[in-house]
């Protein structure tokens, strides 16, 4: 195992985790034996192409899905999970709504979860500052680039102060340029929030910059191939990626998904 | 698309410009190329039908304003309501729907003559038929309007075990108000033209009612004047339905 003895509880422990999903016919295996431990507070990234079942995994944690076999257990004595609250999540897209000012999008888990709204107005515009948003709360989504967006997305993850935060593919559909700098600021909003975050991505060169650790899933059929620590120093800068043991890591993943 | 205040302001000076454009264009028409009166009345002469006979201006324009705001806000009220239920009731909505599509294509004019015979004539048939065709576009664009969520939202909600009613509250339904809105404003044109086909084949009142009068006397200018209060009805509509759009719905999230 990844986890010595005397590390801490792990956060997240997934053992032998499988899906299927029933169709017409034919069933289709989603995820299957997914085994790997998350230490509170770390930066996991699932990567792998399309139809691996990284973004079902997603959903088993946010407990959206329920799993056929294997165990899911979140949460541990030093850190206790509430899975009605602790799951903040970012999608591709913003999905912000359109019709609300930036800081009542940011509010929105606050409202479904009933929080004082006073603090959480404070909370936000705090989120906010830290995302690099200061000064937009009143605008509309519309007059936000989509990085911006995404970025206020991510601010609205966390207004509820979640223990968990779930992206999938956040970045995917930004140009590269704007990826790398979100790719960057992540990290810093992950280290300023102490948040555990699972990242799912099928950008090799992401996943390994960002992760503390790295969990490959290979498609048809789905199998969790591999998953390893990334034993490279914090802060990190785009420029680690010239780094020979960051192309060890990459390199590592392109061979589990038949890519070198 | 951002619009600053002056052209806005540019704008509807423009439109006023173009309307008395119009008017005037109407005149020298008619009093150069010597028009007949009975055929086409001056501005003027136009206007000045509503102080000449007994026609009880008044009266018929409350008569056909009624029918028209009447029918529409039963329509407005009823077509999302049962969008609502569809939204709902999947089973409600796989039922019902097929059937609304069908009886959409129907014209609703040619149920005029039967709304008559049902509901005798006056102002309630008038009434029920502009409804029934400023039913359709409403609670097809609702319905619409309601199924388009994007079913991440709904896993973000979900996730923090929002409620159904919250879903609905908060995201469903203020997504559906551009769509909502889209269909009110084609209703509120169809509304207009129901109540009036309603006064053609049957009724005592109202300024479709008075253009049949003034029809068999030639009196032209009469029948202008009420051509002119009828759009003007539509127009006071479709303004307030604009003006409710424009303080409900965010500039960018309309549909045009």
């Amino acid at each position: 195992m990844l986890v010595s003895p005397d590390a801490p509880a792990p956060f997240i422990r997934l053992q032998g985790v499988s899906k299927v999903y029933r169709g017409r016919g034919q069933d289709f295996l989603a995820v299957s034996d997914a085994t790997f431990d998350v230490a509170p507070g770390s930066l996991v990234s699932l990567v792998g192409p399309s139809g691996c079942g990284k973004s079902t995994l997603l959903k088993i944690l946010a407990g959206l899905h329920g799993h056929d076999d294997g165990q899911v257990t979140i949460g541990s004595p030093q850190h206790p999970f509430d899975p009605g609250r602790d799951v903040g999540m970012v999608f591709q897209a913003p999905l912000l709504l359109k019709w609300r000012r930036i800081l009542e999008n940011v509010l929105l888990p606050a409202e479904i979860l009933g929080l004082p709204m006073a603090a959480a107005r404070e909370r936000a515009r705090a989120l906010l500052a830290m995302v690099g948003l200061a000064g937009f709360e009143d605008k509309y989504p519309y007059e936000l680039s989509g990085g911006m967006q995404q970025r206020a997305s991510i601010a609205r993850a966390l207004v509820h102060d979640p223990k968990l935060l779930l992206m999938d593919e956040p970045f995917g559909a930004l140009d590269a340029l704007t990826r790398d700098r979100m790719n960057i600021e992540l990290l810093r909003i992950w280290q300023e929030s102490g948040k555990t975050i699972i990242f799912v991505t099928h950008g090799v060169q992401e996943a390994v910059l960002l992760g503390t650790q790295v969990v490959v899933l290979t498609a048809g059929p789905a199998r969790m191939a591999d998953h390893f620590n990334v034993d490279l120093p914090h802060p990190r800068r785009l420029a680690l990626r010239n780094d020979p043991k960051f192309g060890e890591y990459t390199q590592r993943i392109y061979h589990l998904l038949g890519l070198d | 698309m951002k619009t600053d205040k002056g052209g806005e302001a540019r704008r509807f000076g423009l439109a006023v410009l173009m309307h008395l454009l119009l008017v005037a264009a109407w005149h020298f028409f008619v009093v150069l190329g010597e028009v007949p009166s009975f055929v086409m009345p001056t501005p003027v002469d136009t206007v000045k039908a509503l102080f000449a006979g007994d026609y009880r201006w008044g009266e018929n324009l409350l008569t056909t304003a009624g029918e028209i705001f009447g029918g529409y806000a039963l329509a407005v009220v009823i077509g999302i309501g049962s969008a609502l239920i569809f939204s709902w009731s999947r089973l409600t909505e796989e039922v019902v729907m097929p059937l609304l599509v069908s009886l959409n294509m129907i014209p609703k004019v040619a149920l005029g003559p039967l709304i008559i015979v049902w509901f005798s004539y006056g102002f309630l048939p008038n009434t029920v038929i502009a409804f029934s065709i400023a039913y359709f576009p409403i609670v097809l664009t609702t319905a619409r309007g309601l199924r388009e969520v994007e079913p991440e939202l709904i896993d973000l909600v979900r996730s923090i075990r929002g409620s159904r009613w919250q879903i609905f509250t908060k995201i469903q339904f203020p997504g559906a108000l551009p769509y909502i809105f889209s269909g009110m404003k084609v209703a509120a044109v169809l509304a207009v033209a129901g109540a009036i086909v309603g006064e053609f084949l049957g009724s005592e009142r109202g300024l479709g009612y008075l253009m049949l009068q003034v029809q068999v006397t030639l009196d032209t200018a009469a029948m202008f004047m009420a051509v002119i209060l009828i759009t003007m009805i539509g127009v006071v509509l479709y303004g307030l339905v604009l003006a409710l759009e424009r303080a409900m719905v965010v500039r960018d999230a309309r549909v045009s």
